[in-house]
């Protein structure tokens, strides 16, 4: 780690194994919200006691057997869950290795795995008594999933989306804004992700009596980090379930695409005391990691504190955080969720990278040899997995994220083809 | 004592209410600043606090936006600031000083780093707008090993719990943020915070400045009847924005804003007095 050390109060190895029950046993984040030394609350005292509710409630309701039900009920009828897991025969053999198996996150409703998350928060906000909540919103999959539950319940929903992401998500603006949202350009800053974010705080400060903040990612102060990873884990659950119900035995190895890392740990999480499971992060290498024009923070940043937690971080040597660069507007952050820092720094985890131009090459790949359009973000795991699955055996398994469908970046991929639609 | 404690002492002893002005540093540009430390000295502040650019401002409004992406286009970076305050020092020994900013800056140079070179420069403390008492362990022993006071805010939203912990840790002053809101919102609702103010007082024995929507005369006046401190931002980021295009005339457009609210406050103190 580049930071200096003195910064943190904690010493890696004792606090993990201080807090292992037994050997094996993962169960962070601490009280604080800390995963190691990142994660926390690092926000204005405003927005302390109010995350201090939030955490109760979350609590309270993760243990209420009713919220579950309804949550369940919602994920399985409105959602269409479980999702199914796809072997991607035709597309494992061309790879000539592992057999690689689709975790069909492009199937729910709304066409991402963001509405596993919606539904969770948005069930919680009413149990909170709050009636108008506020997303932000970088490829508009997050938007439109909190529209889509805010319309649902009756909400008021105000979406926050930077101006530069809103020009090349024209679509997902559109469904929000029939679902009722109000979509708010945001101009400050790099007028992307991470810009939305930082007014979406704002408006939170200023509305907290009455309005619920939808984080759509693993990212955020604590309780956020936790508790949209719990929300997203019923990927994992079910995948693990489904591959073991399949072939007796638990997968070799997982592979997601990692922008705040919602997906990812989605996935991760049920596996990560499965010790045989490897675990394939996947960041956005943009133009090339040594071009500078990437948002791969695990990959080539170092830690900091944004967004309300200590994570890794893209910034400069004045801990100014610098603009990234994606094809695919969801991968374009400069940060990730704490956990995954977590998770890299143990060692748990390996994180690596693909371009612009694999991701492109992964979507065509798959587009036409399976008969699946994803989104360009869950198209750099599947670039990785054309790297991964040819150096294991045949025998051996792989499950892919499928975080989403293709259906938004058809201009995006059109333009890149030298197309207009 | 601290050079904050030493002026709140001399304050109270002369029943005057401070007035703290802030503005970010390098805006419009790095050599309007130091000057405009000194002609807001004259004009009559007790205590400045100097906004260090960053990139990600969260708790601000559109005007402090604004001078933060000014200054970050100069590339004034937190050596900058701190360079500023010794230049300020160099004048000026006995006005206080604190930095109001973000943790990330200073994460990036280490705390300890950031202690050693705030003291050596002449910094008096720090108001680290994203670091509640939860996280700010390391940065307060780095901070209190070089004689720094750690600065922190409250809110309307801050239980008595909170208050009280916050009281432990906090030192030279607290900052009451008058509004749920960002900085330069523009609803103080003054019988809500002489409420709060009073609830403060009672847990709290440090001086208690209040800030955010105070943009005028009449606001720091009713504010001066309940706080040991008025402390006044985008009113005047505002004045220097307009400005931006004449830095010259900067520091004397903000010492005369600055008069008239320095007058408002004495009136309610004579009248208290
Ligand atoms: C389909 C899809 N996958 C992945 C992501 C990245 O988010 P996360 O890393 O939180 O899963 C997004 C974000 O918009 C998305 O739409």
């Amino acid at each position: 780690m580049s930071t200096s050390p003195d910064n943190f109060d904690w010493d890696f190895a004792g606090a993990a194994s201080a807090r292992r029950s037994h050997p094996g046993a993962y169960d962070w984040p601490d009280a604080g919200g800390h995963f190691g030394p990142y994660g926390g609350m690092f926000v204005p005292e405003t927005l302390m006691h109010p995350l201090e509710e939030l955490r109760t409630a979350y609590e309270r309701y993760m243990a209420d057997p009713q919220f579950q039900a309804e949550l369940d009920a919602d994920l399985q009828d409105y959602v269409g869950r479980p999702s199914p897991l796809y072997h991607a025969e035709r597309w494992s053999r061309e790879l000539g290795g592992a057999q690689i198996f689709l975790k069909r996150e492009d199937l729910n409703h709304t066409g991402a795995h963001k509405v596993n998350n919606t539904i969770g928060q948005a069930l919680l906000a009413r149990r909170m008594g709050k009636t108008r909540i506020i997303a932000e919103t970088g490829a508009g999959q997050h938007g439109v999933a909190s529209a889509t539950v805010a319309a649902r319940l009756g909400l008021e929903c105000v979406v926050y989306m930077g101006e530069v992401d809103i020009a090349r998500q024209e679509a997902n603006v559109y469904r929000m804004r029939l679902l009722g949202a109000r979509v708010v350009s945001v101009t400050s800053g790099s007028r992307t992700l991470k810009d939305a974010l930082n007014e979406a705080m704002r408006d939170w400060v200023t509305n907290i009596d009455n309005t619920f903040y939808i984080i759509g990612t693993v990212a955020g102060p604590h309780p956020y980090p936790a508790m949209v990873r719990d929300f997203q884990a019923v990927i994992g659950r079910e995948a693990r379930a489904q591959m073991l119900a399949r072939s007796g035995r638990l997968p070799d190895a997982l592979v997601a695409c990692v922008g705040g890392g919602s997906n990812a740990i989605g996935l991760f999480y049920p596996f990560i005391g499965d010790e045989g499971v490897a675990i394939y992060g996947v960041e956005a290498a943009g133009d090339g990691l040594q071009t500078g024009r990437h948002a791969a923070p695990l990959c080539a940043g170092r830690p900091g504190v944004l967004h309300g937690n200590r994570t890794y971080l893209m910034e400069d040597n004045h801990g100014q955080i610098v603009e990234t660069h994606s094809i695919s507007a969801g991968l374009d952050y400069p940060g990730v969720g704490p956990e995954h820092a977590w998770l890299k720094d143990s060692g748990r985890a390996r994180y690596d990278s693909v371009t612009d131009d694999e991701a492109l090459r992964a979507f065509h790949h798959l587009t036409r040899t399976e008969g699946i359009i994803p989104a360009l973000e869950s198209s750099h795991a599947l670039a990785y997995v054309h790297k991964l699955a040819p150096t294991m055996r045949k025998d051996q398994t792989i499950i892919v994220n499928l975080s989403g469908r293709g259906d938004k970046d058809m201009h995006t991929v059109a333009s890149h083809d030298g197309l207009v639609l | 004592m601290s050079r904050i404690a030493a002026r709140f002492e001399q304050l109270r002893e002369r029943g005057r209410t401070a007035l703290i002005p802030f503005v970010t540093a390098g805006d419009p540009s790095p050599a309007v600043t130091v000057p405009l430390m000194h002609a807001m000295v004259a004009a009559g502040v007790d205590l400045i606090e100097l906004g260090v650019p960053f990139s990600d401002p969260i708790a601000d409004g559109p005007v402090i936006q604004r001078a933060t992406e000014r200054a970050l286009a100069q590339g004034v970076s937190l050596d900058d600031v701190l360079d500023m305050v010794r230049q300020f020092r160099e004048r000026d020994t006995e006005t206080p000083v604190i930095l109001m900013g973000y943790l990330n800056p200073i994460e990036v140079m280490g705390y300890e780093t950031f202690a050693v070179t705030a003291h050596a420069a002449g910094l008096d403390g720090a108001l680290i707008v994203d670091v509640p008492p939860e996280e700010g362990h390391a940065l307060v022993a780095m901070l209190k090993a070089q004689g720094l006071d750690l600065v922190y805010l409250l809110a309307p939203t801050s239980t008595e719990a909170r208050i009280a912990r916050i009281g432990e840790v906090a030192s030279g002053f607290v900052y009451y943020v008058s509004v749920k809101g960002v900085t330069g919102a523009g609803n103080l609702d003054t019988a809500a915070v002489a409420e709060k103010v009073g609830l403060i007082k009672s847990l709290i024995r440090l001086p208690v400045g209040v800030g955010f929507g105070i943009n005028n005369p009449e606001t720091a006046a009713s504010v001066a009847q309940v706080a040991d401190a008025v402390i006044v931002g985008s009113a005047i980021v505002s004045r220097i924005e307009a400005l931006a295009a004449t830095p010259e005339r900067i520091p004397e457009a903000v010492a005369d804003f600055l008069t008239g609210l320095r007058q408002a406050i004495d009136e309610v103190d004579a009248h208290v007095a």
